[in-house]
């Protein structure tokens, strides 16, 4: 029982922490809770399912499961790169100067569309994914585990793994340059716009892969899933320390972790509440999270 | 050299610069482009033809666009005598016709009911609650600067604290108000008092997991609230015997407690704590080395704001006789929002304004009600974007 409820929590745990990579990225570089970001993951999770059922009708999903499914996630990751990189560009960056508060009203509106945006266009029912895979189990120690479960368990290590290697490469120390000092960056000869824009599509890139993987895991999808997903991830990656990417992977499969055990020990009507009652305890507790720095606010 | 070939490298090539000097000298080329996205962003959502139609939609809407901003430069438009009077326009409002606007606002409301049918009254008076809500957004958003994205929540606990009074105690509407507004109050405090120690976007994403865990609590809690089926038979309001149940007299109530909400909350921002709060928003630091005692001010503002809500609410369930969780959603909280910053963030006729334009909008606009959160999200975007300072001018938070 303890040991199904892990296998099920990393699962879970490895999409939050994707997605709170986003989060987290965005954080460090413009200080911008990026709220529509969820939104971006819900997207991908559609995409998933609109290119999906493509192949299937053309038959490429029964030829060549595997290709049909990389074909997916990789336009599903260049669509919503393009959506992530369009909203930094309409939403966010007129308002790099402004106060605090517009950024953030503005993000809700960009949320707000692209939720009713997705509803307008595919309708408001839940959408199925077209095709079942991965399904056999293998049974280790009490726990049963799918073929679907490993994947998304290595896919996510992998993620993980690539973005610590990016963190090495020209753009990444470019990256990590613009998160410490935006101007001296600049000074340097850093294209800073450039480097905030690669920041939002990589993020929103990571989003549309664990959005086809969730809509895989749970096979149904509505316009919604952003929201809540969004929050948890959020408070995934606070949970790690905002801002500091380790943080947001270590959160998010914390997160993932605390709530497969509470659903199956405390209680799953409240599942869904118990991202927000960690969030609140971390934020009472210490507020920079666990792996995050102190930050002291200047005049 | 070694330099320059780095800089060549980071900055892009020959051929995406000589592609970023046409885009940039070219409007025509522009409008191509971003139609072109924007036809690609929607292909997979819709299909090709639609994706088409957005294409040309926006393309030619850039161009007329760019048309109109090329046409206001030129020597003829600056020198005739349309754009003089344009301005003359704009600028001929005198003070005295600005300080009669109130007076004669009141006189119309007082009469509308003896004209208006009892559907357009019916939405004045959601209009009437939505204002009372905006309002008290506007202390915590607009005066304090606190981001409170849950603020359907407190209007549930008023609402809530009504209804279960009423069906469970027996408790009529007027003893139970000022528990409800209490109450509220009270939910408002609880969650100010460890959130406050935090910074500002910290507090909205709180606000929005407390909201989002009332709700949750709302629809599970059967034994009290009776989870998604909500309560029903709430006792509409009485005065001296007589039933204010009745939509035109209800209608009166409501205006009285918009006025008594309005009249307060104008005083308040002229007086001494409205100045505290205001200065609390533009610099917190510089205020508390003022001698202004953040922390207590910041309690005061979620305690005032919160407290009208709750009045919203329980005239709310007293209105509807009815309350469900379905009402109190974050979708609830982001439109009183929408309201507060569409009216401009701490001007309090802005969010009055600003609350009717929302509730009757949509009414109006029956035809387009399933765009209706669709192009809510577009003007949010667009009004942080051109007018921060929202429709009826005020300073915006910092």
């Amino acid at each position: 029982m303890l040991f199904q409820q892990l296998i099920n929590g990393l699962t879970l745990g490895g999409v939050y922490a994707i997605v709170a990579l986003g989060y987290t990225m965005v954080y460090g570089i413009l200080e911008l809770i990026n709220f529509a970001h969820g939104e971006i993951y819900m997207l991908g999770a559609y995409l998933g399912i609109i290119f999906l059922g493509i192949f299937t009708a053309i038959g490429l999903t029964e030829a060549n499961l595997p290709l049909a499914l990389f074909l997916t996630v990789l336009l599903a990751v260049f669509f919503c790169a393009a959506y992530g990189f369009t909203m930094e560009k309409v939403a966010y960056k007129p308002l790099r100067n402004a106060p605090r508060l517009s950024p953030l009203i503005s993000a809700i509106g960009v949320s707000l569309f692209l939720q009713n945006y997705v509803m307008l266009t595919q309708g408001a029912t839940d959408k199925v994914f077209p095709s079942r895979f991965g399904e056999s189990r293998i049974t280790i120690m009490n726990g049963e585990i799918t073929f679907l479960q490993i994947l998304i368990i290595a896919v996510s290590a992998l993620i993980m793994l690539s973005l610590h290697l990016f963190r090495k490469t020209r753009w990444g120390k470019a990256m990590r340059a613009a998160t410490q000092d935006k101007t001296m960056a600049a000074l340097v000869g850093i294209n800073v716009d450039g480097v905030i824009s690669l920041t939002f599509c990589i993020g929103a890139a990571l989003a549309a892969v664990a959005g086809v993987m969730v809509a895989a895991y749970y096979g149904l999808v509505n316009h919604f899933i952003g929201y809540v997903a969004g929050i948890k991830a959020f408070t995934a990656a606070v949970l790690g320390g905002i801002g500091s990417i380790p943080g947001a992977m270590l959160g998010g499969i914390l997160l993932g972790l605390a709530e497969s055990t509470g659903a199956a020990y405390l209680s799953s009507e409240y599942k869904d509440a118990y991202a927000f009652v960690i969030l609140l305890i971390i934020l009472l507790i210490k507020p920079s999270g666990i792996l995050g720095r102190r930050s002291e606010e200047k005049v | 050299m070694r330099a320059g070939a780095r800089d060549a490298e980071l900055h892009g090539g020959d051929a995406a610069g000589k592609i970023r000097a046409l885009f940039g000298r070219s409007p025509l080329f522009r409008s191509l482009v971003i139609g072109a996205w924007a036809g690609l962003l929607l292909l997979p959502f819709k299909n090709v033809r639609a994706a088409l139609l957005l294409f040309m939609t926006v393309a030619a809407g850039l161009v007329l666009l760019y048309g109109a901003r090329a046409f206001g430069r030129t020597e003829a438009w600056k020198k005739s005598a349309f754009r003089a009077l344009l301005q003359r326009g704009a600028r001929s409002v005198s003070p005295y016709a600005r300080s009669s606007v109130l007076p004669v606002l009141l006189a119309v409301f007082l009469v509308v009911p003896l004209a208006v049918k009892d559907y357009y009254l019916d939405v004045l008076v959601m209009a009437g609650i939505y204002t009372l809500l905006a309002l008290g957004l506007t202390i915590i958003v607009g005066f304090t600067g606190l981001l409170n994205l849950g603020f359907a929540a407190f209007y549930a606990v008023g609402a809530y604290a009504y209804a279960l009074l009423n069906t469970k105690a027996g408790i009529g509407f007027w003893p139970s108000l000022p528990l409800a507004a209490s109450a509220a109050s009270l939910a408002g405090l609880l969650l100010a008092i460890p959130a406050l120690r935090l910074r500002g976007d910290y507090l909205a994403i709180v606000t929005l997991g407390f909201g989002e865990i009332l709700h949750l609590v709302l629809n599970n809690w059967d034994s009290l609230t009776n989870g998604p089926n909500g309560i029903a038979g709430i006792a509409p309001p009485s005065l001296a015997g007589f039933s204010l149940g009745a939509l035109r007299p209800y209608y009166y109530l409501v205006l009285v407690f918009v006025i008594l909400a309005g009249i307060s909350v104008v005083r308040v921002k002229n007086s001494r704590i409205g100045r505290g709060w205001i200065a609390i928003r533009e610099n917190e630091i510089a205020a508390a080395s003022l001698g202004i005692d953040a922390t207590k001010y910041k309690l005061l503002a979620f305690a005032a704001g919160t407290f009208w809500a709750g009045i919203a609410g329980a005239l709310f369930a007293a209105k509807m006789r009815f309350v469900s969780p379905e009402s109190f959603t974050f979708t609830e909280s982001g439109l009183i929002l929408s309201m507060v910053i569409l009216g401009g963030l701490g001007n309090p006729y802005g969010a009055a304004a600003g609350a009717f334009l929302l509730v009757i909008l949509p009414e109006v606009l029956r035809d387009l009600q399933l765009y209706r959160m669709l192009i809510l999200g577009i003007g949010l975007v667009l009004l942080m974007v051109f007018r921060p300072q929202g429709l009826l001018g005020g300073r915006g938070g910092k």
